[in-house]
């Protein structure tokens, strides 16, 4: 499978964008609608003409036209061809590509199998369900074994649960057929189930490229941390084992308890919208349970955010403005904060773990 | 097929069969003003036995027939032909549609002075008028059918690895066939009232020919023969588009 440069690709929002995806890896373009990732998605594909160059494996395919890129595209539309069933629709690009009968059988039949939707083959599209659909059509993308597969917002369409189990799906198929693979989203959520790295881009600028641990804890600038949530960034001035798989951490004299991956934990992360605030010293055991003084309130057209000083931390957190109207809040008013367990971000010191083994 | 299902399958004939008799009685006791002139059915259906028998009413059926089915295919297929490079190529399209548009609007026997003119009386005249009558109207919508599918699926079909050949008949086409037919099914009905508007005033023979004789013999009921084989010829043929329509695209339309 191929790397794939993009070299001072100007088109639209895009203006000389550079970009390298690493062979077999899975990058997630991660920004706001209009930023610019679709169109990046069709320059690699061939399907808009660009300035600048797409290189694969280091060898141009400027001139190519998108019917010899051997790439398998996921639209977000769903745009399974209404006209064919299921069948046809997977054997949709062997049979253009004039392959013998049998051939294309068994390759329909191999898709059908792999992606469990052999009892559909004769239903059409109209016929078939939000996830029925996403997965015949990524059937008919991997039909022709692509190089390289794009997925423009695969699972925009689908519900919450349909959505994240075909994520798992994907990942594991991404796993299994080690094709080079660029997932646009702007779910950031979607983009940490499935990244290897995530390019942020804003206005058609790649603002930051990396694990997704780098960009989620040392944001390069103020658009790429509001658009990852704006969480609250906590350095850990120690990390003790407390067995049962938690650790507890001091960030900036809150002791906090984590979940134990076995590495030391030199950062934590907290979205505002994971923050709850209690008016009330909140039931439950003491952990992840913290007094603080409200220093700032801030009203959005969304959501209301609450700058709250706990220990020697300045923490943000944020709440739906119906849930700030029923209660008392002002600034200076003493309240609790409570911290989700599971949402609590971690950045580890793998290094350092090594070496502690 | 259940005793339900026959119940309404026939209901469909009791409004029909309501008529009739109404038109029957009206004209059997002469209710309407100048009743002379207005047959009862019943003789309506002996003139049309008679009609037969002697043969006149299939000859001038087949010449109208004859007619219709040479100028209709002749003007589908053209239209088909033209709206579809004119759908798919932007410059083509550019090019025509200034003409396309300052032509269709004139309606088909509008031309018939000018061809009259032109060609003469002759078999041509009524054929090209029919042409005239299906090329328009087919050619627009195959065009907008084709302008009209989703740029999605033709994108799609590009990184399935099709040609620009192979997108437009299996992708294309086949997506604009509900428009494609739409112009087919409602010009297959058109075609039968302008030949027979076009037999009226210059065509010696045929069914519209044969109701101009019949007005100066002051025959309604032949008259009446006549529209009633126009109304089943329009309805048939535009029925038998919408059955093909029905076949090729109810699965997923």
């Amino acid at each position: 499978m191929p790397s794939i440069k993009l070299k001072n690709i100007s088109k639209y929002v895009c203006q000389n964008v550079n970009l390298e995806i690493f062979d077999k890896e899975l990058l997630v373009l991660l920004g706001p609608n209009g930023a610019g990732k679709s169109t990046l998605l069709n320059i690699i594909a061939g399907l808009i003409d660009y300035e600048g160059s797409v290189l694969f494996d280091g060898d141009s395919v400027d001139q190519l036209p998108a019917s010899k890129r051997k790439i398998g595209y996921l639209f977000q539309e769903l745009t399974l061809f209404p006209h064919l069933d299921v069948a046809a629709n997977i054997a949709y690009s062997l049979k253009v590509q004039k392959q013998a009968r049998s051939e294309v059988q068994a390759r329909v039949e191999e898709l059908l199998q792999m992606m469990k939707i052999k009892h559909l083959s004769s239903r059409y599209p109209r016929q078939l369900s939000g996830g029925e659909k996403q997965r015949v059509a990524l059937a008919r993308a991997l039909a022709l074994a692509p190089n390289i597969l794009l997925l423009d917002e695969p699972l925009s369409s689908l519900d919450v649960q349909a959505s994240k189990y075909l994520r798992m799906e994907l990942r594991q198929l991404h796993k299994r057929l080690n094709i080079t693979t660029v997932y646009v989203t702007h779910d950031l959520i979607e983009a940490e189930e499935m990244a290897d790295r995530i390019a942020v881009i804003e206005s058609g600028h790649i603002e930051q490229m990396g694990k997704l641990e780098e960009v989620f804890f040392y944001p390069r600038s103020e658009k790429v941390s509001d658009f990852i949530g704006a969480p609250n960034i906590l350095d850990c001035t120690y990390c003790y084992s407390l067995g049962r798989g938690m650790v507890e951490v001091g960030c900036g004299g809150l002791s906090i308890i984590i979940p134990d991956d076995g590495n030391t934990v030199k950062r934590i992360a907290l979205l505002p919208r994971d923050i709850y605030i209690s008016e009330t010293k909140p039931p439950g055991p003491d952990v992840n349970r913290f007094k603080g003084i409200i220093t700032d309130i801030n009203t959005t057209d969304e959501t209301v955010r609450l700058k709250v000083k706990a220990g020697e931390n300045n923490l943000t957190a944020e709440m739906p403005h119906h849930i700030f109207q029923d209660m008392d809040l002002a600034v200076g008013k003493e309240i609790f904060l409570i911290l989700k367990l599971r949402r609590i971000r971690v950045y580890d010191n793998k290094e350092q773990a090594k070496e502690n083994a | 097929m259940s005793w339900l299902k026959k119940f309404r399958l026939g209901w469909g004939i009791v409004p029909i069969a309501i008529f009739l008799g109404i038109w029957e009685t009206v004209a059997r006791l002469n209710l309407i003003p100048g009743h002379f002139l207005f047959p009862p059915f019943s003789m309506v259906v002996v003139e049309f036995y008679y009609l037969v028998a002697n043969g006149v009413l299939g000859d001038n059926f087949l010449s109208s027939l004859v007619r219709v089915l040479i100028g209709f295919s002749t003007g589908s297929v053209a239209g088909l032909l033209v709206g579809t490079v004119m759908g798919w190529k932007d410059v083509v399209s550019k090019s025509l549609s200034p003409i396309v548009s300052l032509i269709y609007p004139i309606p088909a026997l509008g031309w018939l002075p000018l061809l009259m003119l032109f060609i003469g009386i002759n078999e041509a005249l009524p054929i090209t008028i029919i042409f005239i009558c299906s090329f328009f109207p087919i050619l627009y919508n195959t065009a907008t059918g084709i302008r009209t599918v989703d740029k999605n699926y033709i994108q799609v079909a590009r990184t399935l690895g099709a040609s620009d050949m192979k997108i437009l008949t299996t992708v294309v086409m086949p997506l604009a066939l509900p428009n494609i037919f739409t112009g087919l099914r409602l010009e297959a009905g058109m075609a039968w009232r302008v030949i027979i508007a076009a037999e009226m005033v210059a065509i010696p023979t045929g069914i519209g020919a044969l109701m101009m004789k019949a007005e100066s013999l002051m025959r309604i009921d032949i008259i009446i023969v006549c529209l009633i084989v126009l109304a089943v010829m329009c309805l048939s043929f535009e029925k038998f588009f919408a059955f093909l329509e029905a076949k090729l695209t109810s699965q997923w339309s």
